[in-house]
């Protein structure tokens, strides 16, 4: 039965009542339940519980407190079925599949990747890295697994390159902002105004395993400064990597300084929760362990008779999953089996949400007073607002730019136009003038011609008169002149000398000289 | 919990799938691998429900209807419990002249599992001679869960968990009019009705206050209607006028819980269908017990016999149950908070100057005329999408 004082819920059930406020609740404390998978029972084999329980606010054992608070807390008296509650919300969650993100820091040659493939009984594919990166870099990949109906979506970010510099200083802070730009794409997508959040793919990092050096001595300054600089982003879990090569003393004092360097320095690092019955004491216990010492290996090696992982050396076998060897199932118990979950929940509710708030805050925003509850969402509306009229604004501007822009190439380009307009007309013009010109030219030639053609007519009428008359005068000797006459040159003597006065002009010519006869035609062929 | 004693039934291929933001850094696909053996992942779905029963869960319920139509009766039988102090009208209360809200939160534990209870009741809906906008404060309710809700999630310093007082699901309740309505009785064989020709086109069974009512809910909260008193309609009867219900949902557009763009895969196509075409349920309410056959059973007894409230071949009063608390609870929450809620926020994070305003809201100056995106044009569940405008009060 839930007692009332659980619930510190109010609500005025007064006839008079507007909207009933809802507070926050408290659930007082967990009862760990064994029951899941309840089957749908018939609806004729419910229990029956006295009705006298049936609490009303005047008869209750705490009275005075239900009659202030007014809530109820009901005994049920029959089976009303809602124990498949959680079943539904696990099959939902089977529908949606389940993300986890894992971020693996330590320097090259660690052992990074043999780890997680051991971790997952997997081989992902990974080619080592060289020893000569410039800077610090991340390197991501996602994978999905599949356990009978669990969909995991895995997602792997190594280091690349930590820790071989030779100028450290910079080495984690790729890593950071890594981290802060997987908060910051997430809180964007919250923001926006359209959102969808239930099928966004969560990228953000649940867990961060360090990975410490086996030297036996203590924690690195590196190791230290990137511990201190990610423990308030990310759950981190400091492993002892390559844990074979320390023995079982050393390793034990090892741990010892390494907790004491980490809780020295104020490093916070995840620690297992405590608060749930059915985990509490196994993780109290794992959490006296840390950190783990871890030897990753994929090679199967044959001890008795059944293959194990294991790392073969000429001294012995070490066996991962031997618990006396290493910790590796411990590792794997408490990251995977137990607290995923949890991982993913303080990666929300904590990291997450200071993230947010230490952003929002910057971004200017604050909810100090309570009156000024309704000033939250204008403060975020009112950035929208600015931002939407800054989008215009500059929309504005850069159309009134572009305008400029095409009426300043309008304008040269008519410039330019005009321009060679202009040449065009002074060609024109030239021509135009030149043409003229020869046509004058041509003009004085012709009536020179003319002039000459028209003296030529008169010569050669003078001439034929002329002619007429001697030959007349002289027709007494015309037939002692036939054979002079036969010759082509005897005239011609006579009307060369005119004609070749006019020789520039050969269709006049022709045309006068047909009326000649024979000779000049013969001349002239 | 020992994980040592796994049986590798599954060895499932490894598939990568390509890394969906641009700006984080990854690598190109490589070919899919195996796993060698179990490692257990499975783990995690125990500890999701540790987790749950630690949190405990919510719903919130509201009810509609005129009075009189076993409302109170159908919560305090489905929960099992009275939720209300008393169904009957008691007498010094006068009927409420105009529609008022009332909410009970109840705390109620069912092995191990707390689940807190909230249900809201509608006296007075649907009683005045002028029902005129009478949605209006059942509307503004819902989005003022809605609002509270945002200002929560809008906070700096968020809580932990946001106390969600959210409607879940509204469940109307028709009156068992029965309106049949083309020439000739009902028939009284066990055959199927023949439809009535498509000539005749289908007269409202639904009345306009319902159909009003119904059109403005859907858009903003799951909806589930019920014949209300079913008690008083035959099976032949009920069976016309649920089919003629159906008729005029479809319509007037009106998309009743479960929706059908909200169908993911075809096994909730399959499972859905089946129940839209049951819905509107027949129920009946009763808290009072009878003995029959030597049980003892809930119903309701009359001079002609006791009525089973929990007898499917009596009402369907077991399906309601079921659907909203043994099977589709989760998805109720779900479709509220990932349609309904995303859908209000939409809005007033757009328009928020046109809303109305609650008491001490800050005036801000009005944003500019032009609008960046049309509000309400996304209805977004994985891979369905359909478009429809919240219409705002």
């Amino acid at each position: 039965m839930a007692s009332s004082d659980e619930t510190r819920l109010l609500v005025s059930p007064s006839h008079c009542s507007s909207y009933a406020a809802a507070a926050g609740t408290a659930f007082g404390d967990p009862r760990p339940s064994c029951s899941h998978g309840a089957p749908l029972t018939s609806p004729h084999s419910f229990h029956m519980m006295s009705k006298t329980a049936c609490i009303s606010p005047q008869v209750s054992d705490c009275d005075t407190q239900t009659k202030k608070e007014n809530i109820r807390s009901l005994t049920m008296c029959g089976h009303v079925g809602f124990e498949s509650l959680p079943d539904q919300l696990v099959d939902r969650s089977i529908q949606q599949g389940f993300c986890f993100n894992i971020l693996c820091v330590g320097e090259t040659g660690i052992g990074k990747s043999t780890l997680i493939n051991t971790l997952f009984n997997t081989s992902f594919e990974e080619h080592e890295s060289s020893h000569f990166c410039p800077n610090v870099r991340l390197k991501a990949q996602t994978y999905e697994l599949q356990e009978s109906n669990v969909r995991l979506k895995l997602t792997v970010v190594y280091t690349v390159g930590f820790g071989d510099q030779i100028n450290k200083e910079e080495s984690y802070q790729p890593i950071v902002d890594y981290i802060d730009g997987q908060f910051d794409a997430y809180l964007q997508e919250e923001l926006k105004i359209k959102r969808s959040l239930f099928s966004y793919h969560d990228s953000r990092i649940h867990v961060c395993l360090y990975f410490i050096a086996p030297t036996g001595h203590s924690l690195r300054t590196l190791d230290l400064l990137t511990m201190k600089s990610l423990d308030s982003k990310v759950n981190i879990i400091p492993l002892i990597a390559k844990a074979d090569t320390i023995s079982k003393t050393e390793l034990q004092k090892f741990k010892v300084k390494l907790m004491s360097e980490l809780v020295c320095n104020g490093v916070q690092i995840y620690q297992f929760p405590t608060d749930d019955e059915t985990t509490a004491k196994i993780n109290a216990s794992m959490n006296g362990h840390l950190p783990f010492a871890v030897v990753g290996s994929m090679d199967e090696i044959k001890v008795g008779n059944k293959m194990v992982r294991a790392r073969q050396y000429p001294w012995g076998i070490v066996q991962v999953e031997n618990e006396n060897h290493c910790d590796f199932v411990k590792l794997r118990e408490m990251l995977i089996c137990t607290n995923m979950e949890d991982l993913r929940e303080q990666t929300h509710a904590r990291h997450y949400e200071l993230y947010r708030r230490c952003k929002l805050e910057e971004m200017g925003f604050n909810d100090m007073s309570p009156e000024n509850k309704p000033i939250r969402i204008f403060s975020l509306q009112e950035t929208y607002e600015a931002k939407r009229h800054e989008f215009y604004g500059e929309r504005q501007r850069k159309e009134e730019e572009m305008k400029q822009m095409f009426v300043q190439r309008v304008k040269e380009k008519e410039a330019i136009l005009k321009e060679a307009e202009r040449e065009l007309q002074a060609k024109f013009e030239h021509l135009k003038r030149a043409h003229q010109e020869e046509r004058m030219r041509l003009e004085e030639k012709r009536r020179i011609l003319e002039e000459e053609t028209v003296a030529f007519a008169k010569k050669k009428a003078t001439s034929e008169i002329f002619q007429s008359q001697s030959f007349m005068a002289s027709s007494a000797t015309v037939r002692k002149e036939k054979d002079r006459k036969k010759e082509p040159g005897y005239r011609l003597e006579l009307l060369c000398f005119d004609v070749r006065a006019c020789e520039t002009n050969d269709g006049r010519y022709d045309a006068d000289a047909s009326r000649e006869g024979y000779n000049t035609r013969g001349q002239h062929e | 919990m020992d994980r040592r004693d796994y049986v590798p039934c599954h060895m499932d291929t490894l598939r990568q799938s390509p890394s969906p933001c641009s700006s984080r850094p990854s690598s190109p696909r490589t070919p899919p691998f195996e796993m060698f053996g179990p490692v257990g992942i499975e783990a995690v779905l125990d500890q999701l429900k540790i987790k749950a029963m630690k949190t405990g869960f919510e719903f919130n319920i509201m009810v509609v209807g005129q009075s009189g139509l076993g409302k109170s009766t159908m919560v305090n039988t489905l929960f099992k419990s009275k939720v209300w102090k008393s169904a009957m009208p008691s007498l010094e209360v006068p009927t409420p002249q105009t529609l008022e809200l009332h909410s009970v939160s109840h705390v109620i534990e069912e092995k191990g599992l707390k689940l807190k209870l909230t249900v809201t009741d509608t006296p007075g809906f649907g009683d005045q001679i002028n029902n005129d906008k009478c949605w209006d404060p059942v509307l503004g309710y819902i989005n003022q869960q809605y609002e509270q809700y945002l200002q929560e999630e809008l906070l700096i310093t968020r809580q932990r968990h946001i106390p969600d007082t959210r409607v879940h699901c509204c469940v109307y309740f028709v009156p068992p009019t029965g309106h049949w309505l083309w020439a000739g009785s009902p028939p009284h064989s066990d055959t199927a009705a023949p439809p009535p020709p498509p000539a005749l086109s289908c007269p409202d069974s639904l009345r306009p206050l319902d159909i009003e009512f119904l059109r403005r809910l859907c858009r903003t909260v799951n909806v589930v209607p019920v014949i209300a008193r079913a008690d008083s309609l035959t099976i032949e009867e009920r069976e016309a006028f649920r089919s003629r219900i159906q008729q005029n949902l479809k319509t007037h557009c009106i998309e009743v819980y479960p929706q059908k763009c909200f169908d993911e895969d075809i096994n909730d196509s399959i499972l859905n269908g089946k129940i839209r075409e049951q819905i509107p349920f027949a129920v009946v309410g009763a808290d009072q017990e009878h003995l029959v056959n030597g049980r003892c059973v809930l119903g309701r007894k009359t001079k002609w016999g006791i009525i089973e409230v929990e007898n499917i071949a009596h009402c369907e009063f077991l399906l309601l149950r079921d659907l909203l608390i043994r099977s589709h609870l989760q998805d109720l929450k779900d479709i509220t908070h990932n349609v309904h809620y995303e859908n209000y926020r939409v809005i007033r994070l757009n328009e928020s100057h046109q809303l109305p305003r609650g008491p001490g809201w800050v005036n801000l100056a009005p944003a500019s005329p032009v609008q960046l995106t049309s509000p309400g044009c996304l209805k977004v569940r994985r891979r369905a999408q359909k478009d429809s405008k919240d219409d705002e009060c």
